[in-house]
This record gives C-alpha cells, sequence and structure tokens, in this order.
C-alpha cells in the first residue's frame, strides 16, 4: 500500500463530502432526528434470562423457592456462586441478567416476615427490570415444605425484593441513548460506504480509477477512512445531546465509548464498501443497506430485548454488529465494565472487521468486467 | 532500433463477446510506436471495447495482446504505469475543481512530490486553465472537460496514450489547437491511439484502423487507403441533383451516392478488372441520366477517407437515398 495514493483518496473523498451539503446535512440531521424520534423504548415479557444464584441458607425451602422461580421460565440459571458480590462482578461483566441471593437467615426472615430474598438487576436494561418485578411474584409460602398453613394476609409482594442496579429510576432514555449511537451509526456508515463504489461506477470515474495504478486496498482504505472522523463526530453529537437532553450517564472511561464506537464504525463501513462492490446502482446498494438495516434493529436488542427472541434470531443476531456493540455499549456507559471485561464482543466485532474489509477488497476487481 | 521497440502495440484474433453479441471480432492490429494511430468506426463498431481491452480494464474473450511488451492482461499492473487513458465519458470528479482533480491525479500517477506542482502549474498554463484552476470540473464546458482530461491523460508524462473520442465536444478552431497539442506529445516520443469518427481527424493520423462491426475492415497511412479507391469516384453535376440522385442510385456498379452542395459524390464498386469497369459505371450513369432528361456532368476525382470510410463499412448509405 502507498502511502501517498492514499492520502490522495482519503484527501479526494473529504474535498468532495465538503460539497455535497446533503451528506452535510445528514451527519449531524439523522442524529438529532433520531434521538427525538426515539423517545419512548418498548418493552415486552421475558424468558430465558441469564441468573445466577446464591443461596446462602441450603434449606430444602430455600431450594423450594429457586426451583419456583426457574418453574416460570423467564430465568434460566448459568451460575451457582456463594456470595452476592460474585453475582455483582458478574452483573457487570453482562455474563448474567439476574441474580437470585437468598441469605443464610432464610428461614428465620420467612417466619418473621422480612423480605426472604434478593432479586439483584441488571436495570440498564428495562425490560430486564420487568421480567424481575414478575420473578418476585413467586409465592414464598408455597414452597414451605411444613404443614403449617401460613397467615392468609401474608402480603405476597414485598417477601422478595427487587433491587435494580445502574437504572434505579428505571428511566428508557438511559437505555435508548447509547442504543441509538449504535443504530445511527448503523444506518448512515453503511450508507455512506454502500454507495461509495457504486456512485464512482456510474458517475463514470471508475474506468478512470482503475486505469491508474491504484490498488484495490488503497481504494477501500482510503474511502473509510473520512467516514471514521465522522462516525467520531456523530457520535459526539448524540453522546453530548444525550447528556445534555436525557441526563444519560457515562459510567465507564469515555475513551472505551469511544473505542467501541469506533469498532462499530469500521465494522459498519467494511460492511458498507462490500455492499458496493455487489450493487449494480446507487438506489440498489440503499435496498442492501436497508436489508442490513431491518434486523439490526429489530435483532441486536435495541428494539426488542435479546433475550426476548427465539434461539434461531439469536443467532442471527450473533452476526449483526449492532448486538455486540450494544452489548459493549450499555456495559461501558452504564454499568460502567471496562471493554476488558467484554472482550468477547470485542473480538466478535474484531472479527467482523477484518473479514468485511477482506471480503470487499478481493472483490473489488479492477477490471471493467 | 528493433522491431520489438517499433511496435508498441500488437493485437491478434483479439476478440471480446457480450452474450451473443460479438463487439470485437479477431481484430489483428500493429500499432507503430511514436506515432498518431487512429481508430475510425461508425457507432458501436468496438472502438471503446478495443481500447478497453488494450489498456487491460477488459478481459478478452480470445486472442492475444502485447503492450510495451506488456502481454496483456497479465501484466496489466506494470502497464498502468506507463499509460495514459483518457475515457470517452468524462471521468474526471465533476466535484472538485480544475486544480484539484490534477492534484489528485498527480499523486495517483505517482509524479514525484517534488515535481508535481511545478508540473500542475505548466499544465495549466499549456491547456489554458489559469483563468479556470478553481472551478470545479462539472461546470465547464464539454470541450473544456475534454481539454482537462487530456491535461489529466499526460499529467505523468506516459509513454503511451490512449484517447477514445478526445474532440467530440471540442469546436473545430479549438480541434488544431488539441491536435498540436497530439502531434507535440508524439514528438515527444509519446505513442497515441485515438479513436474518433471526424474525418479530418482520421486524415491528420499517420496510420489508422477502420472497425465496423467488430471487424478491422480496412488500415494503413490515409495515402495508402485512398489511393485504394483510385478511379471509384466520380462527381455528378447536376441541376436537379435530388432527382438525379434518385436516378442513379440503383444502377448496377453505383455502391454509394452521396449529396455535397448541388453535386452528386458518387462511389462505384469494386471494379472485377481495373479502369475498364469503372468507365463502364461511368458510361451507365451518363446514359441513364440522359435518359430521364437530366442535364449533369460527371468527372472523376481523387478519394477521400469518406470515400474509403463507405467502401469498406457494409452498411452503404442506399437505403437513406431511397427513402428520399
Ligand atoms: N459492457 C457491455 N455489455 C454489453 N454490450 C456491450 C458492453 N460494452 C459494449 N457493448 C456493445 O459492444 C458494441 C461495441 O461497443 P463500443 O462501445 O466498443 O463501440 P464504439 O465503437 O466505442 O462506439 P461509439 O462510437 O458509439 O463510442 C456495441 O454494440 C455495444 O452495445
Ligand atoms: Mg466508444
Amino acid at each position: 500500500m502507498n502511502g501517498r495514493r492514499l492520502w490522495a483518496i482519503v484527501i479526494k473523498e473529504l474535498r468532495q463530502l465538503r460539497r455535497d451539503r446533503i451528506t452535510l446535512a445528514m451527519v449531524i440531521g439523522i442524529p438529532v432526528l433520531q434521538l427525538v424520534l426515539f423517545g419512548y423504548a418498548i418493552n415486552t415479557n421475558l424468558r430465558g434470562l441469564n441468573a445466577g444464584i446464591a443461596d446462602q441458607a441450603h434449606t430444602a425451602g430455600s431450594r423450594a423457592l429457586v426451583m419456583d422461580m426457574l418453574a416460570t421460565g423467564v430465568v434460566s440459571p448459568v451460575a451457582t456462586v456463594n456470595t452476592p458480590q460474585q453475582l455483582m462482578t458478574m452483573l457487570r461483566r453482562g455474563e448474567i441478567s439476574v441474580g437470585i441471593v437468598i441469605p443464610a437467615d432464610f428461614e428465620r426472615r420467612r417466619i418473621d416476615g422480612r423480605p426472604v430474598a434478593q432479586i439483584l438487576v441488571d436495570g440498564s436494561d428495562t425490560a430486564v427490570q420487568a421480567a424481575a418485578a414478575q420473578l418476585a411474584q413467586t409465592p414464598v409460602d408455597s414452597a414451605l415444605p411444613d404443614t403449617r398453613a401460613p397467615p392468609t394476609s401474608t402480603p405476597r409482594s414485598g417477601r422478595i425484593s427487587v433491587v435494580g442496579f445502574y437504572n434505579p429510576q428505571r428511566r428508557s432514555a438511559i437505555n435508548i441513548v447509547p442504543g441509538l449511537i449504535g443504530v445511527i451509526l448503523t444506518m448512515t456508515m453503511v450508507l455512506f460506504t454502500g454507495i461509495a463504489i457504486v456512485r464512482e461506477r456510474e458517475r463514470g470515474n471508475m474506468e478512470l480509477l482503475i486505469a491508474t495504478p491504484l490498488t484495490s486496498a488503497e481504494l477501500m482504505v482510503g474511502k473509510v477512512l473520512p467516514y471514521i472522523v465522522i462516525g467520531l463526530l456523530q457520535t459526539t453529537v448524540i453522546l453530548a445531546l444525550g447528556v445534555w437532553l436525557f441526563a444519560v450517564p457515562i459510567r465507564g472511561s469515555v475513551l472505551d465509548v469511544y473505542l467501541a464506537t469506533g469498532l462499530l464504525i469500521l465494522a459498519n463501513l467494511a460492511l458498507g464498501l462490500l455492499i458496493s462492490t455487489r450493487a449494480q446502482s446507487q438506489f440498489q446498494a440503499m435496498q442492501m443497506t436497508f436489508f442490513i438495516f431491518l434486523p439490526s434493529i429489530l435483532l441486536s436488542g435495541f428494539m426488542f430485548p435479546f433475550a426476548g427472541m427465539p434461539k434461531a434470531a439469536q443467532w442471527i443476531a450473533e452476526v449483526l454488529p449492532l448486538t455486540h456493540f450494544l452489548r459493549l455499549i450499555r456495559g461501558v456507559m452504564l454499568r460502567g465494565a471496562g471493554l476488558w471485561d467484554l472482550w468477547g464482543d470485542v473480538l466478535a466485532l474484531v472479527a467482523f472487521i477484518v473479514v468485511m474489509m477482506a471480503a470487499a477488497i478481493m472483490r473489488f476487481r479492477k477490471r471493467l468486467d | 532500433m528493433s522491431a520489438d521497440e517499433a511496435i508498441a502495440i500488437r493485437a491478434r484474433g483479439l476478440t471480446r463477446r457480450f452474450g451473443e453479441l460479438v463487439a470485437v471480432d479477431h481484430v489483428d492490429l500493429d500499432v507503430p510506436a511514436r506515432q498518431v494511430y487512429g481508430f475510425l468506426g461508425p457507432n458501436g463498431s468496438g472502438k471503446s471495447t478495443t481500447i478497453r481491452m488494450l489498456c487491460g480494464l477488459l478481459t478478452p474473450s480470445a486472442g492475444e495482446i502485447e503492450v510495451l511488451g506488456l502481454r496483456i492482461p497479465a501484466e496489466a499492473d506494470a502497464l498502468r504505469r506507463r499509460i495514459g487513458y483518457m475515457t470517452q465519458r468524462f471521468s474526471l470528479f465533476e466535484d472538485l475543481t480544475v486544480r484539484e482533480n490534477l492534484e489528485f491525479l498527480a499523486a495517483v500517477q505517482g509524479v514525484p512530490k517534488a515535481r508535481s506542482r511545478s508540473r500542475i502549474d505548466e499544465l495549466v498554463g499549456q491547456y489554458h486553465f489559469a483563468e479556470q484552476r478553481n472551478q470545479l470540473a462539472g461546470t465547464l464546458s464539454g470541450g473544456q472537460k475534454q481539454r482537462l482530461a487530456l491535461a489529466g491523460a499526460v499529467i505523468h508524462e506516459p509513454e503511451l496514450l490512449f484517447l477514445d473520442e478526445p474532440t467530440s465536444a471540442v469546436d473545430p478552431e479549438s480541434r488544431r489547437d488539441f491536435w498540436e497539442k497530439l502531434f507535440d506529445l508524439a514528438d515527444t516520443g509519446t505513442t497515441l491511439l485515438v479513436s474518433t469518427h471526424l474525418m479530418d481527424e482520421a486524415e491528420r493520423c499517420h496510420r489508422l484502423a477502420i472497425l465496423d462491426r467488430g471487424a478491422l475492415v480496412a488500415d494503413g497511412s490515409p495515402r495508402e487507403l485512398t489511393s485504394a479507391l483510385q478511379g471509384r469516384t466520380l462527381v455528378v453535376d447536376a441541376i436537379d441533383p435530388r432527382r438525379a440522385q434518385r436516378v442513379i442510385v440503383d444502377l448496377p456498379g453505383v455502391l454509394s451516392v452521396a449529396q455535397v452542395g448541388s453535386s452528386l459524390r458518387v462511389l462505384t464498386t469494386e471494379p472485377v478488372t481495373a479502369a475498364e469497369a469503372a468507365t463502364d459505371t461511368r458510361h451507365r450513369i451518363d446514359e441513364a441520366l440522359v435518359a430521364a432528361g437530366q442535364q449533369a456532368a460527371t468527372t472523376a476525382t481523387p478519394a477521400n477517407l469518406e470515400d474509403v470510410f463507405v467502401a469498406v463499412t457494409r452498411n452503404p448509405m442506399k437505403p437513406e437515398a431511397h427513402a428520399a
């Protein structure tokens, strides 16, 4: 790769972008518009949330209570640990969404009417909070193994307390804004590069470009680089608006936020380039962009909770960059996690970028036929 | 100088199909170095397709190509550094200025950084863009765009230039200027392959090839080509040229009749035995005109390239004359 030729492409793209008023307006206009439009989130019932269990009582009664909770199907156990602290760590890393804590004095609490168990919830997802509230309805008394009839007046609620972490006020904007960074970047980044190659083909520039010593890699990378800057600019607009309008917290490091966003931007640009090498016209490129965009919005966990989806949909979601980005950005912004806590999703994004970029470079032929 | 150096482009059996259509059909070419070589042919005859294959942009369906000693398309990457290609359609960036376009090409074509600025200034001067250097290329006139495209194609001083209908939008006055530049380039050792369908341009080329429906139907210097038509061109001066045209157009031995002002230019078919058949046809024409009561005088005239073009392309303008 020749640095001078690469730079020439970057400069050319920036100069063209500067004169393209509509695209420039889109860079700022789309984030602002979407932020306002997505004011509300949609919640649905969840099933199969990852749960960690810390049963410190180890009595027949406590085991029966846990069994009853699992029987609802809302949660499925992925880990059994000893202390609530361990649950907190797993929650922060995103390994579990719900933690069930049964204290050592479970039997005594049950008799004297104090809360007998605690459900720790990842409140950064409002849908999970709603599901936890449902779990808390598990009747404690029917789980009693002994014959003593419980007082019927015992209020069912209140016996299991729900503690939401990270978003105690259950404000949906807090969930929406980090997700929105991902959605907006998916839409605009794929579109920008999706039309990048086709446009030059349609305008006749491609015949000139491929007759020069430019290599495929120089052309592809040169087209991607300027849009990274654009993407980070958009991120800044959304973050600033989110913090200013909705008081969205950034609990992790800002650097991690930008690193995670940088990964998503690259993933989407690479995907856009691949689309661009396939599409015959700008219109086709837009159609293909939409084809990617819809599942991203619907399956990534942005609109509907990931855990609420059938297995097949979850598999599809795992190959969408937005899914991994949402886990990263929610982890960093709302739970204060570091990127290293969520290395699995970082790895997934990096793999996606490498594969897409390589495919785009290989697919692009310096030929007209 | 070895024979290989003297030939810049050599093609054998060059063929390109697009589905059923054979766009280029077994073309053999030898383009001498340091000359202006013309590519003449009607619309859709395969000029652009041939040029694209010669620069390695299109893969031939069959045939062999050697350009500047490189086998194409296998060694196309090495060739790209040594050629300039001016596309038929304007292919510079319309949303960049004249200067920005040239800067981009200088960088991409590997003009040394130190030389880049002076080379661009030089081109801006030579190609008369001093006042328009900051104008967007998209707002230039058609002829100006072609001038800019030529400047862009020569920025790295290539050994070989492919120009695909470079003057289609250039006015006659500027076209002379344009061709001066092409000959200047040939003088400095550049080989030029220029496609055109303008006869006056074809006339200027050192050598030319005529393509028709993908096939190479004639090649040689303009003089060679026209002298091959010796004795086959006649001028009929008639009082009523339209009626006279109707009288002679269907006569045996008449290949085409075209009205030029108040006279008719007649091209006769290839004679079986040289001068004899041509005079036969001339007699037939005179007799037919007399029989039709037309006052006219027939004289022989030297052939020009347009006659060559009509003679070798297989669609002479007879049907049109009929419709009139
Ligand atoms: N990519 C393509 N796909 C299908 N057919 C093509 C393609 N490119 C060219 N052709 C066909 O090949 C034939 C030759 O086209 P070409 O562009 O080489 O003609 P040309 O001599 O340059 O004509 P013009 O003077 O109009 O530029 C035409 O019939 C054209 O329709
Ligand atoms: Mg053409």
